[in-house]
């Protein structure tokens, strides 16, 4: 019964179907990387492979994951390249991933490799919180910077702060996992209590804060390095804090979709991705990459960084997310009452 | 009928029967229509006319029964099988197509030539007296020319039957009388089979060759014009078309009724002596006699009134008539404006009548 | 005469033979109705089947064996339900989960200890029994036999079933239930709002001689040129934190049911607006003409007359306000801030958490009131035209200068809110740093740079718009066709019409979602138009459906019941009349679905958010997405560039409908 599509429909379905198939593969890629980057990395890689085209899905990382765990029975995605490594230990507890050593892997530090073996998934670079501060905003209002996550605890800066929601943005999840961690579950929760208390909004992406902060319309986002330097190159008078207590983190990380029909290509594409080239080209916006030594320092990067970056268990915060998000929704998300 | 040749029957419809859940809204009605004849279906609103219409068109089709034209069972087929061209109340013209393209609608896709139709729809064209308004829109036409289009339209492709729902009563009364004429005018030539379906009794009587008269769903009487005028087979149709006086009065014989103290001659009839029925008569047959008449003792239907009221109708007069035997109905008579001028009626006489013995009917009462 | 108790003759009933046309035409209607049942009554199906499917761990499904020092498994095996009931861990209702629920194994062994030399062994006792070691996933009856150290990682993975579960967690978790109060909320506010403000709006333009009717008229239609959520960026712009006008709202905040409100007052304006100018320029001046000859005083007569005769107007509008409020999901999306609502809620519960199965508990409910209001709506309509058959003489306002004075300052207060949102989102548009650089640039146009799919996305949307707009016509049209012109098939032609009618009352958001559960299944052969073009044209063509086809039938009724049985009478196929009569006389109807069906193909969000792909991503979608990520300005200027695009749709459209009318609709003037 379902075949009996209107004529009409089925005509029209298969002329926007049909796109023509030429020598060209192409490759449905799921990336969170940011939307600015993502034609450099596509030219970059075709410099060396000209004769793969990548389609990039890209939106934020809890979008992307939702989307691939919703195509879980009918994947659209060939390779995930360039999403949280805890949304692709998700993946692979779905079994959705294609175990594969990318050729070159050896050189890449263990920690950014997943430890099976072959591993389901691998590293390219981590993107570490930090806070964006607007020193003509902070000013305006009678701000000092704040210099840890408890500082932010301080009333003056009621309805200053905005922070993502950890529900839909990678980056508010690393935070609030990376509290948790660092605080302990009972210090962790209170702090965030606290926090609440200061949040004007939570938003959907986990850039945003540090764009609003850029554009003023927030003294203060939680967001992330690489953010806030490129904000802050654009000309916001931005100042980025790395909190003393350390800061949470997560890595971008790719593997390839179980049952894609373009295995040799996405193989092809993640063998590129661990190359010294690929590693140079991430290291232009991120500071911590995968392969050592070749980082270079990144220009408006904020000292110690690096030091400040917390030994974050990624198993424990994949498996724990769903109880994590649930315990957060029910402590902040059904506040009525936007924070004035 | 006076045909001289055998008319071959054009449509027979026998026992056929429509309803819409419980409404029964065809009864049983049977009927036979000969070629080349003009038949309207007459009677009140609701009668089911229009219904046995559309069942003749197959365009609601009837519940039971058959309907074989031309030899030809059509009793289920859809309309476009069936052979009958149609004219509705609201001619249904095409609004976008000028005059010249609705007639010639029916004309395509039958392996004509373009040279063939135009011929015919200019010869349609002539025929229905719109010669030179081919390329005018419907809505540029005033309404009795549209009434023509529709016409033409539905003869072109010369169709076995004709069919025409209340074709006129969308038209001013003084283009509705002109086009009786020329339908009928043209019916005639054609010698096309037609059903018309008409509430309006002028309208009936002065077009049909027979009409069939309907009341609830079933045929009331089958005649010629004259007949179901002279002869009504029913109370309902006597009073229907024309004017008619009724009034309660008791079988005497089978050619007298007593009406209050009074026995009246009238036609002869089939009720039982004693059987209270309804006497019925037309204004016209009541015939004023003058204030001064002396009847005979033996003359019969002589009646005394008093003229009541009188109205003057140009041709006649119409007068309402009170007598004892009458009681409370008052008698409407129409007398003719010389009889009145030669007997110097006026009102507030007494003057005699007489209930002419052939108008005088009697009817079975209705429950 | 007397024999009106008759019955119908036992025996064979008239069986039609059906005519070529007849035939052909039903199968048609069953090929469309076919097309809604699939794109519609299945994909409802589905939602409402995922909203039940729940999953809970199952306990008897997982056993364990635990070694003693030595690592010699001696103990037998025991079920994890015989550990639970042992130590009396969890209650039923506890171990009901979402999709990605998962339950530490360790749970079970209170003296757990990772340095233990204990090892330990898991299995399932069934097929489906699902857990995991770290993140690799174990499935079946094999034993696993693991150290201490490595059965701490242990995670079981819940088992599906069917049950109320989910709602029974909905409305005992109050972060989400809460938000019904808040739709309802909002919904009610903003119509109340949106409804005094049209009727003053209407009222002025039908009721007095203010100056600039037109223009008023054009200004009052402008927000149905953008998407819902376009209000909600110029509201950033004028009450944020760097709002020019932020200390209007004394120390409020615009993120919240105040911004909702406001911007769903623009955006519902010209919907209620319509409805009101009809209802209020078919009113009957013999009324006031009694009202007057009465003396009654204006204020008595609006009471007794005004408001009376436009009540039917008035609730319709109410509810068409209500219903465009409680579905939208763009406007509260961008400004609602922490104030949950339910077409939000379903976003967050599928795109932030996963958790498809609440999405689809919250679509339920959401379409509660929705077809509530909807079927008020229909009640009232019909009501409506029975009043309207009835009236007669159109009232002629009369100059009076005062009082045209203050309705004209009213309209213009209106009118300034309209433009002014429109105006915002462009200077902030062509702003290049808001606000420490005001200087203009085109940057915020450089929509490859963005996040939302680039200039692709503004061409992928006229695009659809386009094919919508083709597509969905010929087959709203030919449906409407079918379903009011073919004879007989009462039973077939009234389901039609419920199917037809049925999208209206569907929330976009929900839609959405249901296609995603139903053509994103694999067993499904239609699955192959899950990401591409075509299931977004589908989505759409069904998403406003209802509209277009009443537009349709609407029109097929103004023409003569009998032009079918005339071309009948005269042997030529009904497709002929279709082409050379029906669709001819009804152009200006089929324009006006097309237009409609293009506009909200370009502004739509609701649906297509579930469905696009990285090739067929819209320019609303990349509004939204770009203002998601913080790119503000782009987000305003994708905005006003759909704007832009459906003004000059609509003036196409207009030249268009003139030309037509010249050439084909020559017959309607004299």
């Amino acid at each position: 019964m379902l075949r009996k599509v209107p004529l009409a429909i089925s005509v029209a379905a298969a002329a926007l179907i049909g796109t023509a198939a030429n020598a060209q593969t192409e490759l449905t890629v799921y990336t969170a990387f940011e939307a600015e980057d993502l034609k450099r990395y596509a030219d970059t890689f075709n410099e060396d492979h000209p004769d793969i085209t990548i389609n990039w899905v890209r939106d934020s990382t809890g979008i992307v994951t939702a989307k691939l765990l919703a195509e879980k029975n009918n994947p659209q995605a060939d390779v995930v390249w360039g999403l949280a490594a805890t949304s692709l230990l998700l993946l692979k507890s779905e079994g959705m991933l294609e175990p594969y050593a990318p050729v070159g892997v050896e050189a890449l530090d263990p920690k950014f490799v997943d430890n099976d073996d072959p591993p389901a998934w691998v590293g390219q670079d981590a993107w570490v919180a930090s806070i964006c501060f607007n020193t003509v905003e902070g000013e305006k209002y009678g701000l000092t910077a704040p210099g840890s996550w408890k500082d932010l605890l301080d009333p003056m800066y009621a309805g200053h702060v905005i922070m993502p929601n950890p529900n839909s943005s990678g980056t508010g999840f690393l935070d609030v996992s990376s509290w948790l961690q660092m605080f302990g579950e009972e210090e962790g929760w209170a702090f965030m209590d606290g926090l609440h208390e200061n949040i004007a909004r939570y938003t959907h992406s986990g850039s945003k804060p540090c764009k609003l902060a850029a554009a003023g319309k927030i003294p203060i986002g939680v967001s992330f390095a690489f953010r806030g330097a490129k904000s802050k190159a654009a000309g916001a008078p931005l100042e980025i804090i790395v909190p003393s207590e350390g800061v949470g983190w997560d890595m971008e990380a790719g593997g390839i979709i179980a049952g894609t029909a373009n295995l040799e290509a996405a193989q092809t594409l993640l063998d590129w991705a661990v190359t010294r080239k690929a590693m140079e080209m991430y290291n232009v916006g991120y500071a911590v990459i995968a392969m050592p030594g070749v980082a270079k320092p990144v220009e408006h990067f904020p000292e110690g960084l690096l030091d400040a970056m917390i030994d974050n268990d990624f198993e424990w915060a994949a498996n724990n997310r769903a109880a994590i998000l649930a315990e957060w929704q029910s402590r902040y998300d059904g506040k009525s009452e936007p924070k004035s | 009928m006076t045909a001289t040749l055998t008319p071959e029957v054009s449509l027979r419809i026998s026992g056929l029967w429509k309803s819409f859940g419980d409404f029964v809204a065809l009864k049983d009605i049977s009927l036979e229509v000969m070629d080349g004849e003009f038949v309207c279906f007459l009677g009140p609103s609701g009668c089911g006319k229009t219904t046995l219409l559309r069942a003749i068109a197959g365009l609601d089709l009837q519940t039971q029964g058959t309907v074989i034209q031309n030899g030809r069972d059509v009793s289920a087929l859809p309309p476009s099988e069936r052979d009958f061209g149609i004219v509705f109340q609201s001619y249904a013209l095409f609004p976008n197509l000028t005059v010249y393209r609705n007639i010639a609608y029916g004309l395509e896709n039958q392996g004509r030539a373009r040279s063939e139709i135009r011929a015919r729809v200019t010869e349609l064209l002539e025929t229905v007296g719109l010669p030179d308004q081919s390329d005018k829109y419907p809505a540029q036409l005033s309404g009795g020319q549209q009434q023509r289009v529709a016409l033409a339209r539905a003869i072109a492709t010369s169709p076995g039957l004709l069919l025409l729902d209340e074709p006129l009563s969308a038209l001013d009364a003084k283009v509705r009388v002109r086009l009786r004429h020329e339908i009928k005018d043209l019916q005639r030539r054609l010698g096309v089979t037609t059903i018309m379906v008409t509430h309006d009794q002028e309208e009936a009587l002065s077009m049909a060759d027979r009409i069939v008269v309907m009341n609830h769903g079933v045929i009331e009487q089958i005649g010629s014009p004259t007949a179901v005028y002279r002869d009504p087979a029913s109370l309902f149709v006597a009073s229907f078309i024309g004017e008619m006086n009724q009034f309660d009065a008791r079988v005497v014989d089978s050619a007298t009724v007593r009406v209050g103290q009074s026995e009246f001659s009238c036609r002869t009839h089939h009720h039982e002596s004693g059987a209270a029925v309804v006497a019925a008569i037309r204004p016209d047959e009541i015939v004023p006699l003058g204030a001064g008449y002396r009847p005979s003792p033996d003359e019969v239907n002589c009646e005394k009134v008093t003229l009541a009221d009188m109205a003057f109708l140009g041709s006649f007069w119409r007068c309402l008539l009170h007598s004892e035997d009458f009681g409370s109905d008052a008698l409407m008579a129409d007398f003719p404006t010389n009889a009145v001028r030669r007997l110097s009626l006026e009102a507030g006489q007494d003057i005699h009548v007489s209930l002419q013995e052939s108008g005088l009917m009697a009817f079975a009462r209705d429950v | 005469m007397s024999e009106s108790v008759a019955t119908l003759p036992k025996g064979g009933r008239v069986r039609p033979k059906l005519g070529r046309d007849d035939v052909m035409m039903r199968l048609w209607m069953v090929v469309i109705a076919l097309y809604l049942v699939v794109t519609l009554a299945f994909p409802l199906y589905a939602m409402l089947s995922k909203s039940v499917s729940t999953f809970r761990f199952d306990l008897t499904w997982f056993e364990f064996q635990v070694s003693n020092e030595e690592g010699r498994f001696d103990a037998a095996p025991i079920l994890a339900s015989a550990l639970n009931a042992n130590l009396g861990l969890y209650v039923e209702a506890d171990l009901v989960t979402g999709s990605d629920g998962r339950l530490a194994a360790t749970e079970f062994f209170p003296e757990f200890s990772f340095r233990s030399p204990v090892m330990y062994r898991i299995r399932g006792t069934v097929d489906d029994a699902t857990f995991l070691v770290g993140s690799t996933r174990h499935q079946g009856q094999e034993w696993v036999e693991l150290d201490s150290n490595t059965f701490r990682r242990v995670q079981l993975r819940p088992a599906t079933s069917t049950g109320l579960d989910n709602f029974r967690t909905y409305f005992a978790t109050p972060a989400l239930s809460n938000s019904i109060t808040n739709s309802l909320v909002i919904a009610t506010l903003s119509t109340i709002v949106t409804i005094v403000l049209a009727f003053a709006y209407a009222y002025a333009l039908n009721r007095s001689c203010a100056r600039f009717k037109g223009f008023f008229r054009l200004v009052a239609m402008a927000p149905i040129l953008v998407p819902s959520l376009l209000p909600g960026i110029a509201l950033v712009y004028l009450f944020g934190n760097q709002g020019m006008l932020k200390s209007l709202l004394m120390g409020e905040s615009i993120y919240g049911p105040i911004g909702i409100v406001i911007g769903a007052v623009f955006f519902t304006f010209p919907h209620a607006f319509l409805i009101l100018s009809t209802a209020l320029a078919i009113s009957d001046a013999r009324l006031y003409e009694a009202a007057a000859a009465l003396r009654a005083s204006p204020w008595k007569t609006f009471w007794t007359v005004t408001i009376p005769g436009a009540r039917y107007g008035l609730i319709s509008a109410a509810f068409v306000v209500f219903n465009l409020v409680i579905t939208d999901f763009g406007l509260p999306k961008v400004i609602g801030g922490q104030y949950n609502v339910l077409a939000v809620d379903i976003y967050k519960q599928v795109i932030g958490q996963q958790n498809f199965e609440m999405g689809a508990v919250v679509s339920v409910v959401l379409v509660i009131p929705a077809l509530l209001a909807f079927a008020v709506d229909r009640f009232v309509q019909r009501r409506q035209v029975a009043q309207l058959t009835a009236r007669s003489v159109p009232f002629q306002p009369k100059p009076d200068r005062a009082r045209d004075r203050a309705w004209f300052t009213c309209c213009t207060v209106i009118a300034v809110f309209i433009l002014g949102i429109l105006g915002v989102c462009q200077f902030a548009a062509l702003v290049k740093f808001w606000p420490y650089d005001l200087s203009l640039s085109l940057n915020n146009y450089r929509f490859d740079l963005m996040d939302g799919g680039g200039w692709a996305s503004y061409y992928n949307s006229i695009k659809m718009g386009l094919i919508t707009a083709a597509v969905g016509t010929v087959i709203i049209f030919f449906g409407a066709f079918l379903v009011e012109k073919s004879n007989g098939f009462t039973t077939g032609r009234n389901i039609f019409q419920m199917f037809a009618m049925l999208p209206m009352a569907i929330p976009g958001m929900v839609l959405g979602l249901a296609y995603i559960f139903f053509f994103n299944d694999p067993a499904n052969p239609l699955h192959v138009l899950y990401g591409t073009m075509a299931i977004l044209v589908i989505c759409t063509i069904t998403h406003f459906y209802t509209v277009s086809h009443l537009t349709a039938v609407t029109a097929l009724k103004q023409m003569d019941r009998e032009f079918e049985a005339v071309s009948a009478s005269l042997k030529q196929p009904a497709m002929k009349l279709f082409s050379r009569v029906t669709v001819p006389v009804c152009l200006p109807a089929i324009l006006d679905i097309s237009i409609y069906l293009f506009v909200n193909a370009m502004t739509t969000v609701s649906a297509v958010v579930f469905l696009y792909s990285p090739k067929t991503s819209l320019a609303s979608v990349a509004v939204l997405n770009m203002d998601d990520a913080g790119d503000i300005a782009p987000a305003a200027a994708m905005g006003m560039m759909i704007f832009y695009t459906n003004a000059a749709a609509r003036i196409i459209h207009l030249a268009l409908s003139r030309g037509v009318m010249k050439r084909t609709q020559a017959w309607r003037f004299r």
